[in-house]
């Protein structure tokens, strides 16, 4: 059974979309899934799964671990189609998209995969160019100018030619979120962006999608168990839980963390063992 | 067609650039040369993007370009397409552009690093060979230290499994030498020497050669790719933190198995050779009993030995090149890459130049 948690009155440090949602007409859905179920052989990963993410919210993704984040995460994204439901992103479903349409919507998203998935032959500022290069005619002088930017505003702009291998780990994160925002994406889907990274970094980090959300509009999708930035990013949220082989929870973290009754959410978010 | 609109007009000695409607990549890369040829030398520029609508960085990137250090701006009006300049410039004052590379050729500092570097991997290479035979010697007491199981795997892969290629590629080499031979051979009427010459120049030659050239470009790479993912992987590391020498466990028993398969390869090579060169003999008309028959008289059993200890060694330097390749391998992304390339190249210059030095030995010792 999921288990729904109201948001109530606004909070410091919200953003656009967690105080329209108080208002009276929510933000439209950029994603939704219905009755989403994936499975691997004769493996259920998940069944019945149903959500929507609206327009400018952060979304967080999260569950423990083999509950199948980043199975619905590759869904969302299009890179496997479910074995049952619907999923459609900024109204369009990946199913019947082919060619150019999905270029098209490809165009419209952008992904930071958990190590951050740079060409290591490539130096950062290429790394950025490259979605750029293969979605616009844009000369070589503009993209270039384009990666600069986008890296500056990650806190990377001393970092423009070195190679992936040459940074820590926090960085390649970083990159990430540059090349994966090179397209001024509408919807960024962030796999684990806090994983392996110490306290100060993942701190940095969160307030880096933060205030990304913030001035840009964005709507992300976050998928992570790391409870801080949970409960730092997350406008809403849904739980995933490998028993339960589906969703179990859907709403406010902060929210859940303190009011939910499901002994699995609880352990979750108290970081009890079961 | 761009839905958005340009003009470059020139008033009172200023140029100025107009934008309007929605500019994003499509338009900013449709409209990035015109723009630029008509800003192109203009000592004072006005960039009005008052009237635009949409801006996405592709465009802010053409508005920025054209501006310059001394443009004077007029903003946006829209509140977004502010925030997405506002935004870029932000960004971009916070990068700082690569340093470009002043390369200067200085030969002598430049032969100095090279040879340096040289000296450096040789000094490793050695150390590599040392630490190998102190470990293998150290092994041969105590052979219960010897990971059986993994030396078990290793000739599989190594041996059993690279049997089809080497019956494939000794019956093709074998019927390929025996025609190509048969055509000046029987303008003198000697064709019934065949034998005599593939025999021959396969036990003593192209057996072990071709054999190691499967052993490299298959077994050495292997190693090499092996190896370099578990050092890339810490695996190598972990094994050193457990008290685990991995040198007894990854390189030996992997040496081990690419010396003992390689006299089996060649003789596989050798016999598959012998029986393609006899389906051609049997079609210029001599009977499997005639090619045996000169085989028995020409071919000494010195020729089938001697081929076979070359292999041995050709399998001792392919399997250390190889395991040299992985276990140096560096930490980056591509280093997998480089060191299968490394072993396999390493591998085939190893069994050349061993194969040259046998071939002088041989001769020195009358064989």
């Amino acid at each position: 059974m999921t288990e729904p948690a109201q948001t109530e009155g606004p909070t410091e440090g919200q953003t656009e979309a967690q105080k329209e949602a108080q208002t009276d007409t929510p933000p439209e859905a950029v994603i939704r899934a219905r009755d989403v179920a994936m499975r691997f052989g004769r493996r259920t990963v998940f069944k019945d799964v149903t959500f929507d993410v609206r327009r400018g919210e952060i979304f967080v993704i999260l569950g423990g671990s083999g509950c199948g984040k980043s199975t619905l995460l590759k869904l969302l994204i299009g890179l496997m189609p479910p074995i049952n439901g619907e999923i459609a992103v900024l109204d369009e479903e990946w199913a019947k998209l082919e060619g150019e349409a999905r270029r098209g919507l490809l165009r419209r998203i952008g992904v930071m995969w958990q190590s951050g998935a740079l060409l290591g032959s490539l130096t950062l500022a290429e790394n950025v160019e490259l979605p750029i290069e293969a979605h616009s005619k844009l000369p070589q002088a503009a993209r270039a100018l384009v990666a600069s930017a986008k890296l500056g505003l990650v806190g990377l702009g001393d970092a423009l030619d070195r190679l992936p291998a040459e940074i820590s780990g926090g960085m390649l994160k970083r990159a990430g979120i540059a090349r994966a925002m090179a397209l001024d994406p509408e919807i960024l889907f962030l796999d684990e962006p806090s994983a392996g990274l110490d306290p100060i970094t993942s701190a940095g980090l969160d307030q880096l999608i933060l205030s990304l959300a913030r001035e840009t509009g964005t709507t992300f999708v976050v998928v992570t168990h790391e409870l801080q930035s949970i409960l730092a990013i997350g406008d809403r949220c849904i739980m995933l839980d490998k028993d339960a082989q589906g969703m179990i929870a859907e709403g406010d973290p902060k929210k859940l963390r303190d009011e939910s009754e499901h002994p699995t959410v609880r352990a979750f978010f108290r970081r009890e063992a079961m | 067609m761009p839905t958005d609109t340009f003009s470059a007009e020139t008033r009172g000695g200023r140029l100025h650039l107009r934008f309007a409607g929605p500019l994003d990549r499509a338009a900013a890369a449709a409209r990035w040369d015109e723009a630029h040829r008509a800003a192109k030398g203009a000592p004072d520029v006005t960039l009005d993007a008052g009237e635009v609508t949409s801006l996405d960085a592709g465009g802010a990137a053409l508005l920025v370009s054209l501006a310059g250090h001394e443009a004077a701006w007029v903003e946006p009006q829209d509140p977004a397409a502010k925030g997405t300049l506002e935004r870029f410039r932000k960004g971009l004052s916070a990068a700082r552009p690569a340093m470009p590379h002043h390369y200067r050729f200085r030969p002598v500092s430049a032969l100095g690093a090279y040879t340096l570097d040289r000296y450096r991997k040789f000094l490793e290479r050695a150390g590599f060979m040392g630490d190998t035979i102190l470990t293998a010697l150290g092994i041969l007491p105590r052979p219960w230290r010897l990971r059986w199981a993994e030396l078990l795997r290793h000739l599989d892969e190594a041996g059993t499994q690279a049997f089809p290629l080497c019956m494939l590629l000794g019956t093709l080499i074998g019927l390929i030498l025996a025609f190509q031979s048969s055509v000046p051979m029987r303008q003198f009427g000697a064709e019934i020497f065949i034998p005599q010459l593939v025999g021959i120049s396969l036990t003593r030659e192209l057996g072990p050669l071709l054999a190691g050239v499967i052993l490299a470009g298959r077994t050495g790479s292997a190693y090499a790719a092996e190896l370099g993912t578990m050092r890339v992987n810490e695996e190598v590391d972990a094994l050193k933190t457990m008290g685990l020498d991995p040198m007894a466990w990854l390189v030996v028993p992997r040496i081990l198995a690419s010396t003992l398969v390689m006299p089996a390869l060649s003789m596989v090579m050798n016999v598959t050779g012998l029986i393609g060169m006899a389906i051609v003999m049997a079609t210029l008309g001599f009977p499997p009993i005639a090619v045996l028959n000169q085989l028995e008289q020409w071919l000494s059993i010195g020729d089938l030995a001697g081929g076979l200890a070359k292999s041995a060694a050709f399998g001792l330097a392919i399997g250390y090149v190889g395991c040299r390749s992985g276990l140096s391998a560096g930490r980056g992304p591509r280093a997998v890459g480089d060191a299968a390339t490394g072993a396999v190249v390493g591998g085939i210059v190893a069994l050349v130049l061993l194969d040259g030095l046998f071939a002088i030995l041989f001769f020195r010792l009358g064989w």
